[in-house]
């Protein structure tokens, strides 16, 4: 039998809600799929669009970016230049020929630990649904 | 013996060419200072004449377009093999260029554009013994140094005169610029723009204007006033060339070395001009964005992160 196929997933987190939303799942032993790689970054505004395509363009599977709910940005505004950012970004990579399913921005709390489950478990699905992302430099001539 | 020097040409419009030409006066110190032994656009010299020449004999060949073909990227392996030193000329090459917009798409798409369902060309033909045959067309146009080693870059679409002239002098100088420069200024184009001071410090905009839907003031900031302006993101070098003539930047001098794709920073930049904090304010001030490839990666698509869109 085929091994079943397990998305990879990039997930940048911000620092003040998202990361501590991860550590409230873990701490709180929530099981959720294990497919999604944790970077921990300081705030979602900090996430460049390159960090993005640059999952992408390795192998990722989906970029996931966890941010403070709106009003809630430990910077005041980061998560709307997040916002911003992914809003045009998603267009683009429509373009590329990614899926929408493989990106997404997600508004976590700190006190949602149980959302990081609903949404990686979700996500996960969903990437399945869709099977494995060649990137699109192999598909260039040698 | 005068240095030999050679220019080509691979998926370009010949604006590169244009661009020598353009050196005026400048270019009989150039014809004085050495031999051109190959440029397919002005001397009759053919591709046996280069292939006879000895390996590393001519000193620096200049090649313009980016490579979407097997012709191309023969041509560009034999030059580099030909020539001491390469330099990609303009955007095409350095970047991928306006051509590299064909990696939205794959050769059959391209071909079933033009073609639709009349004749095709014939990859080979054979008449009374002979037989000729049409290059190879590539799935995904290149820039220049994926397939072969690049010395030097010099951006722009075309280079200006000023940075052509800048860099055969760097070339023929005793202290050669490090393998691998981008010969042009290390920072944004805003530095050079002779609107910069009247860039606010704090820029927001709720929506963007396509240059056609309005009158541009002739002093002011393009960003400011609405256009999509990429001079924050692009390397310098053109003297704001079309921001003074009331146009705003499209990007062709590329990023600059801090930066690896550019049209990714530039969407950056844009996006985080807009003053919208729901998705559907942002939504509205990104309608006269409505091709954020053909926006972002005009000049570049071939050698950013993806490269290309995905195929199949």
């Amino acid at each position: 039998m085929p091994e079943a196929f397990e998305p990879k997933i990039v997930a940048f987190f911000c620092n003040w809600c998202t990361y501590l939303a991860a550590d409230l799942a873990g701490t709180s032993r929530i099981k959720y799929a294990p497919n999604a790689r944790v970077v921990r970054v300081m705030c979602s505004g900090r996430v460049d669009p390159q960090f993005v395509m640059d999952a992408f363009a390795k192998g990722a599977d989906g970029v996931l970016i966890g941010g403070c709910h709106p009003g809630d940005c430990h910077y005041q505004e980061g998560n709307y230049k997040a916002l911003r950012r992914v809003e045009l970004l998603k267009r683009l990579l429509r373009q590329m020929g990614v899926e929408e399913e493989r990106f997404r921005l997600e508004w976590i709390s700190a006190a949602e630990g149980e959302r990081v489950k609903i949404v990686i478990d979700d996500m996960v699905e969903k990437l399945r649904a869709l099977g494995p992302r060649v990137p699109a430099r192999r598909q260039e001539v040698a | 013996m005068k240095p030999k020097v050679a220019f080509y040409w691979c998926a370009s419009c010949g604006g590169c060419e244009e661009a020598v030409v353009d050196l005026d006066e400048e270019i009989l110190n150039v014809v004085n200072a050495v031999d051109i032994v190959f440029w397919p656009v002005a001397l009759d010299f053919k591709r046996r004449d280069v292939e006879a020449m000895p390996d590393g004999s001519i000193l620096a060949s200049f090649i313009n377009g980016a490579i979407r073909n097997s012709e191309q990227r023969e041509m560009a392996e034999t030059l580099r093999a030909k020539s001491q030193v390469v330099v990609a000329f303009g955007s095409c090459a350095q970047l991928g260029g306006i051509p590299g917009l064909a990696n939205l798409f794959d050769a059959k798409e391209i071909l079933q554009e033009v073609y639709g369902d009349g004749v095709r060309p014939q990859m080979v033909h054979r008449e009374n013994g002979h037989s000729l045959s049409l290059p190879e067309f590539f799935d995904t146009v290149l820039a220049l140094d994926r397939v072969i080693g690049v010395d030097y870059y010099l951006p722009g679409c075309p280079p200006t005169p000023k940075i052509i002239a800048g860099a055969l002098h760097a070339l023929l100088g005793a202290d050669l610029p490090p393998k691998g420069a981008v010969l042009a200024p290390d920072h944004a184009l805003c530095e050079q723009c002779p609107r910069k001071d009247t860039r606010p410090e704090k820029l927001v905009l709720k929506e963007f204007k396509r240059p056609h839907q309005m009158i541009a003031d002739q002093q002011t900031c393009l960003l400011a006033q609405g256009l999509a302006c990429l001079g924050p993101g692009t390397r310098a070098g053109c003297e704001a060339l079309c921001p003074q003539g009331n146009m705003p930047c499209t990007g062709c001098f590329g990023p600059t070395s801090r930066v690896r794709d550019f049209g990714a920073k530039a969407l950056s930049a844009i996006a985080s001009v807009i003053d919208g904090n729901t998705e559907a304010e942002i939504a509205r001030a990104l309608d006269a964005v409505p091709d954020p490839a053909g926006t972002f990666y005009r000049y570049s698509l071939p050698s950013s992160l993806l490269g290309r869109r995905r195929m199949g």
